[in-house]
């Protein structure tokens, strides 16, 4: 089915306990493509991505990736598709007890019996394509944030996944670090014919390398469109969150009860 | 009245059933550990690895503590021997009470203390910074690839420890009582090898240090693994570790002791 999506979300609701995430959402992430869902913190975006992983499970609806309904797997049906799978952390997750060359081989020791001088010759591939070939010895606590992320991302593509997932790929990062990644971002995406999935609330660099975007705002998709039909975007959230107006849909006042009111003290909090 | 009433008793009652519940988590977590050790086994280099760390790097607190044990258990075996002009026994005092009590047990609290805790530590810190979801999400069981190895090592170090730390403990006296007190050195060996049995008091003190390693290992691996990922959980798990850890080796010793003197 090269045509289908590879991943297909179909009226997903989820809850912690009592508090509903995610309330019935449907999405579609294309093959080859680099999709960006985007939302304010707490929309329930990670919550999204660790749905796809397979970390969770729906309260309703299903989760496909490859034609696979995700949330009926079994452990290793789930493990075998999570090998062609690929995840960038927030914080990158890097092993602390191994250097940057045994994170990025690791998954090629766990998973495959190439000798070692082949998986050498990988590692250092991987490693050159996102730059940091000579950092091949360090340890993770000598790398900056910047690194740490590429070093991750280099991790992540160690096997060719055929789907990449980004968590908050350019949180906390210098101006330079941040296009860094992003390019890494695209270049890997088409160089390895992968799609690419990414969470994130960075508008601008996201609209600069993704090819679709979704908006996710209180557990919906309230707008979705390429970059250019967003940047376009009337849609009074998008407006808002494109152009990070303090007020709007999503107010500025955390639910109160009327301010003169509290000033009075005739109700107290 | 009613509800004041089931209010007070839900007080009481919520730590026991708390527990109860964890008490089940654990076992059924030893239980996953034992399953997924079949890797472990086979890629023994990752025990071994882990061995360093939980067992080497253990050594000097061993062997510091053993040696002071001894030397303190001779010179007080023979102030007190001595009123009953017993002097020559204080090599088998300090011999069997090294073998059969203070070596598996007082090795355990250390180890306790100094690799449980670590072990809880990295483990619950790997948790808090996504490391083990990380290698979930690579296809590889972070119960098969972190915890199993981390808690062979442990149940292979403990009795090694605690045999070493009783050598130690018997040098120590030999150094209080025949070096420093002038006892005969030809009486404290031979008392000590006439009255030491290799199986009742050696083996049984084996079958304790290894008891005790499992009863650690579990609880150092499984605090570490149910922490709460945060800088507080952590602190708190590592703390709990220690506590259960003691609890659990002097309760074990108690039991284990009954059984074995009951065999006599």
């Amino acid at each position: 089915m090269p045509d289908s999506p590879l991943v297909e979300v179909d009226n997903v609701t989820f809850a912690y306990d009592a508090r509903t995430i995610l309330k019935g959402i449907s999405l579609s992430i294309p093959r080859g493509k680099v999709v960006a869902i985007m939302g304010g913190s707490g929309c329930g975006k990670t919550t999204l991505l660790r749905l796809i992983g397979g970390q969770i499970k729906p309260s309703r609806g299903e989760v496909r990736v490859a034609g696979k309904v995700v949330n009926e797997l079994d452990s290793d049906a789930l493990y075998l598709l999570r090998r062609k799978m690929g995840m960038l952390f927030q914080f990158g997750a890097l092993f602390t007890d191994m250097s940057v060359y045994e994170n990025v081989a690791f998954q090629m020791r766990e998973h495959t019996d190439l000798p070692e001088s082949m998986i050498r010759d990988l590692v250092l591939m991987k490693l050159n394509a996102v730059g940091l070939r000579g950092a091949a010895r360090l340890m993770p606590s000598e790398l900056s944030g910047g690194m740490a992320r590429r070093v991750a991302l280099a991790r992540a593509i160690a096997l060719d996944p055929m789907l990449m997932m980004y968590d908050e790929p350019f949180a906390g990062l210098d101006p330079i670090s941040l296009g860094v990644i992003g390019q890494l971002i695209r270049q890997l995406n088409d160089a390895l014919g992968a799609t690419s999935i990414l969470v994130t609330h960075d508008v601008m660099e996201s609209l600069a390398i993704v090819d679709y975007v979704y908006f996710v705002s209180e557990g919906k998709i309230v707008a979705q469109g390429t970059a250019d039909e967003i940047r376009a975007s009337e849609e009074p959230f998008v407006r808002q969150f494109v152009g990070g107006l303090p007020d709007g849909p999503v107010p500025f006042q955390y639910p109160a009860a009327p301010y003169a009111e509290d000033l009075m003290g005739v109700k107290r909090v | 009245m009613f509800d004041w009433l089931a209010g007070r008793l839900r007080f009481i009652g919520s730590p026991f059933v708390e527990a109860l519940i964890k008490l089940g988590f654990g076992t059924r977590f030893f239980f996953a550990v034992l399953f997924q050790s079949g890797m472990a086994l086979r890629r023994f280099n990752l025990i071994i690895r882990e061995t360093y760390y939980t067992g080497v790097l253990s050594l000097v607190i061993i062997v510091v503590s053993g040696l002071f044990v001894g030397m303190v258990l001779c010179l007080q075996g023979y102030d007190t021997l001595t009123r009953y002009g017993s002097a020559e026994a204080s090599g088998v005092l300090v011999a069997l009470s090294l073998l059969r009590e203070l070596g598996p047990v007082v090795s355990g609290l250390l180890f306790a203390s100094r690799a449980g805790s670590a072990i809880t530590a990295e483990i619950g810190l790997m948790k808090a910074t996504e490391q083990l979801v990380a290698m979930e999400m690579m296809a590889v069981n972070p119960v098969a690839r972190v915890i199993a190895p981390r808690f062979w090592a442990g149940v292979l170090s403990m009795p090694l420890l605690a045999l070493l730390f009783s050598a130690v403990g018997i040098f120590g006296g030999y150094l209080v009582g025949v070096v420093w007190l002038g006892l005969d050195k030809g009486t404290f060996w031979s008392q000590m090898q006439a009255q030491v049995d290799l199986h009742y008091d050696i083996g049984n003190g084996i079958i304790k240090s290894l008891i005790f390693g499992v009863a650690v290992s579990t609880i150092a691996v499984f605090e570490g693994f149910d922490a709460q990922p945060t800088a507080e959980g952590v602190s708190g798990a590592t703390t709990r570790t220690v506590v259960t850890s003691s609890l659990a080796i002097l309760g074990l010793d108690f039991i284990l002791t009954a059984f074995m003197l009951r065999g006599t």
